[in-house]
């Protein structure tokens, strides 16, 4: 329920791209490579597997108030190893980030604390030390934020978030 | 049957049918030019004398023939001296291969010796680029080089061949076909939308008033000039062409309104300002073309034709884009209009072209003994009848060559656009003239230009190439002491030259030569370079601050053009700033 909330307030100014580029050495390179070059500004890129060894899928998020996506699409359209890219902004899609922040924490009051509030955001406490814990959240980006915002008073330690990765609802 | 990797390289070129190779050897290419030992009976290599102008001749080779261009070089500063022919096919979107030598696939990344990492300083002034490190991807890497570099938006290809993969053997079996899975020439659509697009843009066309086809060079990389024509003349719409546009259309068609942009005529550009539809074709609206992107062609519609899609709405917004080859949309869209003709749209921009031609520079009385650029450009056009191809250099000259000389048909004009690279018309006189044997070449470039490809005189000297070379020399880096006279207030900062006496010059390269001074000298000089069979080098000293207009300053609009003073600075004649 929050989860869906969440999304239906996606950042109207970001745009997502989803990419499939063949899996070959330097491929990444030439994404970046396009994005520098053409003073493109990108939020967020996110590379990975996919169900065919050959290929990774690339998870792009635009600053759509600086860059046109389309442009930004059709150009990576143009590069020789971009098997497919797909703008799915405006289509039902699964977005979510993942990310890990370490808290101090010194105290078991605070501690427990911590753990409720992680508890409402249905994220995971993933480690405890004698002076920290470390939460992992999973979710749509304004759920990170909101888990930060929140934490932000216990003093974040380390903060590390993946980026958007994206995938459209239904069938393929 | 078993072959080097060395002699899968020109096996490739022979079946790619480019058997004219621009290059210059080195360590770690030297297998390749062991085997070229026994293909010279096929293959022509021309040993340039700096790598930069291999990939310049191989680009203007492309613009001449159609055909893919081809260079070569060895690793480090070879490769590194391809950059800037390889960033100029890059801009102009020529069909180049490269093909350079790299260290042995074991010490890649160990800074070798000549080791310099050529596929990551050109990612972004290639098409595509490859490092080849196994044999086995050989000939399917370069048939592949070649598909990418020719299909689609033209562009230049290199491939890094790894020393050991160059000496290993493999059985060899030619590549017939090219299958790459992210590659699409032209980027798929359906077939609904292309036909819907097409019935829009000629519901614009049928509407407008006051249209102008804004032409570039798509029209002949699809070689779709014939179907052109017939789309203008049915069409009774007026052509402008861009800089590489120049002779899709003969410019002697009465509706071939010639180049727009920085230095096209006024009633060009006028035109452009005034029409109410733009129908862009294979052009990219550069900002040398547009001027202030703001107050571009306010009131026009626009349709958009490219190859391209990344080149729709890419600068100016188009009403209808259309994703398509010219060889494609042209000849549906010629059956889709009806014929007309524009009368008093015709009339208006006639009346506009009127007032240019009284301020021609070739309408003033000049002293005898004063020779100007714009003549030695109307000299060579004159004396030749207009025939000859023209490679040249980059500046004043450059634009005069296009505002004093009447090109008739496409790849008669080779010169650097996008890039703007001085030093071209050497190298890509050498280039035209292996493409085109047949035709009388010229290179025609500013004192300054010519010095950075002086030492192509050697290559034009060892193959006996039939080149005629025109400097235009002012003693001056004329379009850069153009600029600081009329934007930083004449202050002359390092562009007065001193040159060498260039006849003397061409001497010691064996080639004959004459420095002229004035019109009559002029033509007796160009009747003279003709009728030596060889190459001739002809020197022009002309008036030195002689400047090029009409000229949209930077940031300026279309219709706020410095136009030609009725007299030349020389004889005491203002500039005449006209904001209509
Ligand atoms: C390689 C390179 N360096 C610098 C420039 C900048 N530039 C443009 S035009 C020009 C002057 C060219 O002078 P010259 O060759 O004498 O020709 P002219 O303009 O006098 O006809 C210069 C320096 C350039 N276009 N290319």
């Amino acid at each position: 329920m929050l989860i869906d909330k969440i999304e239906a307030r996606a950042n109207p100014t970001t745009h997502t791209l989803v990419a499939l580029v063949e899996n070959k050495p330097g491929v990444l390179n030439r994404v970046a490579s396009l994005m520098r070059r053409r003073n493109f500004n990108i939020h967020s890129l996110a590379v990975g597997e996919t169900e065919d060894p050959s290929v990774s899928r690339m998870t792009i998020v635009i600053d759509a108030s600086k860059t046109n996506a389309a442009l930004v699409e059709r150009n990576l359209h143009k590069l020789v190893n971009v098997i497919e890219v797909q703008d799915v902004s405006n289509m039902p899609t699964v977005m979510r980030e993942l990310a890990l922040i370490k808290v101090s924490v010194d105290d078991a009051a605070k501690r427990g604390e911590i753990k409720q509030i992680a508890d409402m955001f249905q994220s995971r406490v993933v480690d405890v030390a004698k002076d920290s814990m470390m939460i992992e959240v999973a979710g749509e980006e304004t759920k990170v934020d909101s888990v930060l915002s929140i934490l932000a008073d216990y003093g974040i330690l380390e903060v590390v978030r993946t980026g958007r990765i994206a995938m459209a609802r239904g069938g393929k | 049957m078993k072959l080097t990797g060395a002699q899968i390289i020109w096996e490739t070129l022979i079946q790619q049918g480019s058997t004219t190779v621009f290059g210059y050897p080195g360590g770690a290419i030297l297998p390749a030019y062991d085997a070229l030992y026994d293909y010279n009976d096929r293959i022509k290599h021309v040993l340039v004398r700096h790598e930069e102008n291999a990939a310049l001749a191989a680009d203007s080779y492309f613009r001449a023939t159609g055909k893919v261009g081809v260079c070569m070089a060895t690793s480090g500063p070879g490769a590194t001296n391809l950059v800037t022919g390889l960033a100029n096919a890059m801009l102009d979107s020529s069909a180049v291969v490269a093909i350079t030598g790299q260290v042995a696939s074991h010490l890649v990344g160990s800074d070798a010796f000549q080791e310099t990492d050529i596929i990551g300083i050109t990612l972004p002034i290639t098409k595509h680029n490859f490092l080849v490190t196994d044999i086995n991807e050989l000939a399917q890497t370069l048939a592949e080089a070649f598909y990418i570099a020719r299909s689609g938006r033209p562009g230049p290809v290199l491939v890094d061949i790894c020393k050991d993969v160059q000496q290993k053997s493999v059985d060899y079996t030619p590549v017939t076909s090219v299958e790459l899975r992210g590659y699409k020439a032209i980027k798929p659509q359906p077939q609904k939308s292309v036909a819907d697009k097409l019935a829009q843009a000629g519901a614009l066309i049928e509407s407008a008033r006051k249209p102008i086809i804004l032409a570039g060079q798509g029209i002949k990389h699809a070689n779709a000039h014939d179907d052109f024509k017939a789309f203008v003349e049915k069409s009774g719409i007026p052509v402008a062409t861009t800089l590489l546009g120049i002779g899709v259309l003969s410019e002697d068609h009465p509706l071939n309104l010639r180049m727009m942009g920085m230095h096209g005529e006024a009633y060009v550009n006028q035109a452009i300002a005034g029409a109410d539809l733009i129908i862009a074709m294979g052009m990219r609206f550069d900002d040398r073309v547009t001027g202030n992107l703001k107050t571009y062609a306010k009131n026009a519609r626009v349709i958009h034709v490219d190859i391209d899609a990344a080149e729709i709405n890419k600068n100016v917004p188009a009403d209808v884009g259309i994703v398509a080859s010219l060889k494609d949309v042209l000849p549906p869209l010629t059956s889709m209009i009806e014929k007309r003709s524009y009368a008093s749209w015709l009339a208006q921009i006639s009346e506009w072209r009127g007032d240019t031609q009284s301020h021609d520079i070739l309408q003033v009385e000049l002293p005898q003994d004063m020779l100007l650029a714009p003549q030695v450009i109307r000299t060579i056009y004159d004396v030749t009848g207009g025939e000859v191809t023209v490679c040249t250099d980059v500046g004043q000259h450059q634009m005069w060559q296009t505002q004093y000389f009447q090109h008739k048909r496409r790849n008669q004009l080779i010169t650097s656009g996008g890039l703007g690279t001085m030093g071209f018309a050497l190298p890509a006189a050498i280039g035209a003239k292996f493409g085109r044997p047949q035709d009388e070449v010229w290179a025609i470039a500013g004192d300054g230009g010519f010095q950075m490809s002086i030492p192509e005189l050697a290559t034009v000297a060892q193959e006996e190439l039939d080149i005629k070379i025109a400097i235009v020399n002012n003693n001056y880096l004329g379009m850069v002491r153009q600029w600081q006279e009329l934007m930083h207030d004449r202050r002359y900062s390092s562009v007065n030259m001193w040159s060498p006496d260039f006849v003397k010059l061409a001497a010691a390269y064996g080639i004959p030569g004459i420095r002229a001074k004035t019109l009559q000298e002029a033509r007796e000089a160009v009747q003279m370079a003709r009728a030596h069979k060889g190459p001739y080098l002809i020197e022009f000293s002309v008036e030195q601050e002689t400047n090029v207009f009409p000229m949209i300053q930077p940031g300026k609009s279309l219709d706020e053009m410095t136009r030609r003073p009725i007299q030349p600075a020389a004889l005491g004649g203002g500039m005449d700033t006209v904001a209509r």
